[in-house]
């Protein structure tokens, strides 16, 4: 199968991948990993008249522990956060799903950053970012912004950015205090997108109380999925197993799945509401351990 | 555009369209035709390679973007003699039809550089990305054991 024909640029440095892009405007967009969009295109579900390859920006390719925050960098392969000790250290929610992205071919090749680009509601990283309150940095020839991933992610395969725009780095702020997280998956073997799946973070102060909560779903809306009324209804609260029950009851019913060859409606939505209290369980018992 | 890739140590050029494919690149450019092309929708591994010694689907990236880059092949892991890998599928009855072959060598290749003792699951972890439809997977996993200890005996 081939994709359309394109034209092909391969810039050498950010700067000229960025003025790059400027002058192509709608008509050009970044390849990066090309795990989704490659085989997007040879399904002729798009057709780019232009690549701008960043694969030679390799300036990019970082992980790292910034002031306050893990720096991920656009040419970061989803390879290079799994086992990491940065991430481990700083977001133990992104650290749990790392493994489960694709599989271990497409993680050596695809981009963290072109992932949560590409708004796939079926994609793993954005429900992470949003239960972890992540940020994108977008740059331009014209300079820099940073977007709170909630303003990102806009809808399905749709993100905020601007003609000329391309995301250069994720923020994933660091916790206040002991804090702990899970992304719980369910796909019908590795390398398939998500039945359903949970992303879950919590922050507690010294005497126990929730701080900060995150919960984001993927694969049962048309984009993921942060499930606020939920996160708002732990804030502040003391763990217990009851609060947890009703903060899953309220993502199970906030979800709106449907039904296809991965299930039933009805199923994903008591996934949904499983994973959410499975999550929430983790995500304590490790917050607990780490303080 | 011109393409110039070291294949198996050897640097080969090619004057190719931006969208064509790496695997397409190696088996029709350059007639090595052991990378295979199985589902050719990033599912299947058949077309496995090892893109500066990492395994990548060569059906999900373009010959433009190997430019510059070394590849490796199943055709580059005999050296003279069979590559350790090679007799321990042929041992263990590592393979029935075959097709998936080159990408379980290639993806053991990469796993014994880190790791010359694997546990089972850590075998069938590096393989997940790899489909075979005839073995059920024990005597591939097998396979990529003996040929662990066959490095380390050496």
């Amino acid at each position: 199968m081939y994709p359309p024909a394109f034209e092909y640029w391969s810039p050498r440095s950010l700067d000229e991948a960025l003025s790059k892009l400027q002058e192509l405007g709608n008509d050009g967009r970044v390849l990066a990993g090309g795990q989704s969009l490659i085989p997007m295109m040879k399904l002729r579900l798009a057709a780019p008249a232009n690549l701008v390859d960043i694969n030679n920006l390799t300036d990019l390719a970082y992980v790292r522990a910034d002031n306050g925050h893990l720096a991920i960098g656009a040419l970061a392969r989803h390879a290079d956060v799994v086992d990491n000790a940065d991430v481990k250290a700083i977001s133990p929610t992104m650290a749990s799903a790392a493994p489960w992205v694709a599989d271990p071919l497409v993680r050596n090749r695809g981009t963290v950053a072109g992932s949560i680009a590409h708004c796939d509601p079926e994609g793993d990283w954005n429900s992470v970012m949003l239960a972890v309150g992540a940020s994108v940095v977008a740059s331009s020839s014209s300079g820099q912004r940073v977007i709170p991933i909630g303003e990102f992610v806009v809808d399905f395969f749709t993100n905020s950015l601007d003609e000329g725009e391309m995301v250069t780095e994720v923020r994933i702020p660091r916790p206040a205090g002991a804090a702990g997280g899970a992304y719980l998956k369910l796909e019908r073997k590795i390398g398939d997108y998500a039945t359903a799946a949970v992303a879950t973070f919590l922050d507690l102060a010294g005497d126990g109380t929730i701080t900060n909560a995150g919960i984001a779903l993927t694969a049962v809306a048309s984009k993921n999925l942060k499930v606020t009324e939920a996160e708002q209804l732990l804030i502040g609260q003391t763990p217990s197993d009851e609060l947890f029950g009703e903060a899953a009851a309220i993502a199970a019913r906030a979800c709106d799945p449907e039904s296809d060859v991965r299930g039933p409606a009805e199923y994903k939505r008591a996934v949904i509401n499983a994973y959410t209290k499975r999550g929430l369980d983790q995500a304590f018992a490790q917050a607990k351990g780490g303080s | 555009m011109k393409v110039t890739v070291t294949i198996n140590g050897t640097a080969q050029s090619a004057d190719v369209e931006p969208r064509q494919l790496l695997v397409d690149f190696i088996r029709t450019e350059l007639g090595m035709t052991g990378t295979h092309i199985g589902c050719d929708t990033t599912s299947c591994g058949a077309c496995t390679v090892l893109l500066d010694g990492t395994p990548i689907k060569s059906c999900t990236m373009f010959a433009a973007s190997a430019d510059g880059h070394e590849i490796q092949t199943v055709e580059g892991l005999k050296n003279g003699e069979l590559h350790p890998l090679q007799v321990s599928f042929k041992q263990n009855h590592g393979l029935q039809c075959g097709f998936c072959t080159p990408g379980m060598m290639l993806v053991g290749k990469a796993l014994l550089e880190k790791n010359t003792s694997p546990t089972d699951d850590e075998v069938r972890w590096a393989i997940s990305g790899n489909l075979c439809r005839c073995t059920g997977y024990t005597n591939i996993v097998k396979s990529i054991q003996a040929a662990g200890a066959a490095i380390e005996g050496n």
